[in-house]
């Protein structure tokens, strides 16, 4: 079992964030994580590379658990690639994607890094840019660069936090497509927080679907993208078509009305909503 | 636009060249003025005189001017060679915090780290109070302006751990502590006898005028074990630049990182502080002006800072002993010409050195 969470809490102070997660991914795939903001999606990545320390609960990579890692040994294994990367003291793009050859380090870099960066600014097609202070870059080419240093870490599973928030939409296209390519050519697995639930649809081979710090639905995009889960979790109407075998979801703007009753359990408590009205 | 490889390594090259070439120019300047420095002063003795006489001590000539001699041997060439010490601490401590705590206004000065060296030195001076009383004189003064400058280190790492801080917080919470700090020596030198008072206002101007042959190997021993661990840390530098979650992510330990290199701080700024009191402005502006020219790599960055601060004081004491009709502390020199270069260079550079 690559990850394994069992029982997994996480509270910032008293404010409970993640409540009684259980997750087991088994090999190599593109997992998309979804859910309103807020919800802990990024919480529950930055629980598998001990960026943060659950309040309750294990996570386990490769069968250890993390907390029986170095970071060190960690970082070798989970890459990690933040929503954004701030650059106060700004590197040369080349300088930036060396570091995540850190893991793998010794003393100084070597031909060999110089030559994994190459492969992977070439991939992400910003090759040209290697000699560029990181300062000049748009966002959506910082984006890549920043993309390109956890994939020069070459772990074994990659966990990314909004990627491709920055991008149009061919380069949020092209960006997934190579994340996608290297769930197959290298066999990693693709943990990516992603708020374009279009892209997340047409792309991953699982969605984790989460509402209010628990899992709401975990399966494939047909399964997870739904019209109901998509108007209790997001509180939007939806229409969902299927495009290719795969969900392509079209908003409208009309009130909520939620059939019924449906009870949404957390944090020991019981929600009872009917009617959600939509500002307009 | 294709890029091969091989034309990628070629610019890798070149581009670690130039920061190499920079780097030895730096130090040449350092010591070019460390030379130079010998020469200056009130009271005029030729740079090949004193060069002269230098030679002639190191090889056991007796002196054919005992003044000249007092002058160069005792005084000048002390001076100078503590001047490249304390210079290189400061510009290496300034890139050391403005990388760890990503933030272009970090320095021990800014901080609140020196202020708290300098309350200790003058808690030891003027209330002769020691943190481990066995010790007296210099050693007492060294001791208290270590522990006393742990404090605002310790609240820096504090803040930033337990508190979701920006950097921006953690220059206000250090401006404040130092504010404490000058306050309470403020009020020490009100109950103060007139020595020790005259001795605590050189430390808070800053002046290299106490250098001599007894304290520079303490100094240069602070200054040097300092330059090892920050160098040593310079890749992990680089790292925490980007923020605690990158490094984490990187293998980093941002924490011990962090503790590690502020505590090699203090000691440092402690070991400069209680020999030469507050010198202000060379540890900030050195490494500012280093990463116009040679970016914010901290492999370059914190080596090419060190000489280039020592250079810079170097420069700055030439003009402190020519100024005024005794001569000025060099404290004074660096903040009024200091401050007006910085913001000639920040203005005319227009460079994108810093966001």
């Amino acid at each position: 079992m690559l990850i394994n969470i069992e029982g997994l809490e996480f509270a910032y102070k008293s404010t409970p964030v993640l409540n009684n997660i259980t997750l087991n991914v088994d090999g190599p795939q593109f997992i998309s994580i979804i859910g309103p903001n807020g919800v802990g999606k990024s919480t529950l990545i930055h629980c598998l590379n001990k960026i943060l320390s659950p309040t309750k609960g294990v996570v386990s990579i490769d069968g250890k658990n993390v907390n029986d890692y170095t970071l060190k040994e960690l970082a070798k294994k989970v890459g990690y690639v933040p929503y954004t990367s701030t650059d106060i003291f700004p590197l040369t793009v080349v300088d930036t994607v060396l570091m995540g050859r850190h893991p793998h380090s010794r003393w100084k870099s070597i031909d060999n890094d110089l030559e994994i960066v190459y492969d992977t600014l070439k991939l992400m097609k910003i090759e040209h840019l290697a000699m560029r202070s990181s300062d000049e870059l748009s966002a959506g080419q910082k984006q890549k660069v920043i993309l390109s240093r956890g994939l020069v870490q070459q772990p074994r599973i990659l966990l990314l936090d909004e990627p491709t928030s920055n991008l149009d939409i061919k380069h949020q296209m092209e960006v997934t497509r190579i994340l996608k390519g290297l769930c197959k050519e290298k066999g990693i697995i693709v943990v990516m927080i992603s708020h374009d639930l279009n892209i997340a649809a047409k792309y991953a081979d699982q969605i984790i679907m989460m509402h209010e710090g628990g899992i709401f639905a975990v399966g494939s995009p047909a399964d997870v993208i739904t019209e109901k889960n998509i108007k209790v979790v997001y509180e939007v109407e939806s229409k969902i078509i299927i495009d290719e075998g795969r969900p392509h979801i079209i908003l409208r703007d009309e009130p909520v009305e939620i059939d019924g009753s449906i009870d949404v359990e957390f944090k020991g408590r019981t929600e009872s909503r009917t009617s959600i009205t939509t500002p307009v | 636009m294709e890029v091969g490889l091989s034309s990628l390594k070629e610019d890798y090259r070149i581009y670690i060249l130039r920061k190499t070439v920079f780097m030895i120019a730096c130090i040449s300047v350092a010591l070019l003025a460390l030379g130079l420095s010998v020469s200056f002063g009130k009271y005029e003795i030729g740079f090949f005189e004193s060069y002269g006489i230098i030679i002639d001590h190191l090889r056991g000539i007796e002196p054919a001017d005992e003044m000249k001699h007092y002058i160069v041997w005792e005084l000048r060439l002390p001076r100078a060679i503590m001047a490249i010490a304390v210079g290189a601490g400061l510009g290496i401590g300034g890139a050391a915090m403005q990388s760890m705590l990503r933030n272009p206004l970090a320095d021990p000065y800014t901080t609140g780290v020196a202020s708290g060296a300098s309350l200790g030195a003058a808690v030891a001076i003027i209330l002769g109070i020691c943190l481990i009383p066995s010790l007296t004189g210099q050693y007492a003064i060294v001791v208290n302006a270590f522990f006393f400058s742990l404090i605002p280190a310790t609240i820096i790492v504090l803040i930033s751990k337990y508190k979701k801080t920006t950097p921006t917080m953690i220059i206000l919470a250090g401006i404040g502590v130092m504010y404490i700090f000058s306050a309470t020596t403020s009020l020490l030198m009100l109950i103060a006898e007139p020595d020790s008072l005259a001795e605590v206002y050189i430390w808070t101007v800053g002046s290299l005028g106490r250098a001599s042959w007894e304290n520079i190997p303490l100094v240069i021993t602070f200054v040097i074990i300092g330059i090892i661990i920050i160098q040593t840390n310079s890749r992990n530098l680089n790292i925490l630049a980007m923020g605690d979650k990158n490094a984490i992510s990187l293998g980093v330990n941002a924490l011990r990182t962090r503790l590690t290199l502020l505590v090699t701080i203090a000691f440092l700024t402690a070991g400069i502080v209680s020999f030469t009191g507050t010198i202000g402005f060379v540890g900030l502006i050195a490494p500012h002006i280093v990463r116009i020219f040679l970016g914010s790599d901290n492999r370059y960055l914190v080596p090419a800072s060190a000489a280039l601060g020592a250079a810079l004081l170097i420069v700055a004491d030439c003009i402190a002993k020519e100024a005024g009709a005794t001569g000025l502390p060099v404290g004074v020199i660096t903040a009024i010409i200091g401050g007006p270069i910085f913001l000639m260079i920040l203005l005319k550079m227009r460079s994108k050195a810093w966001n």
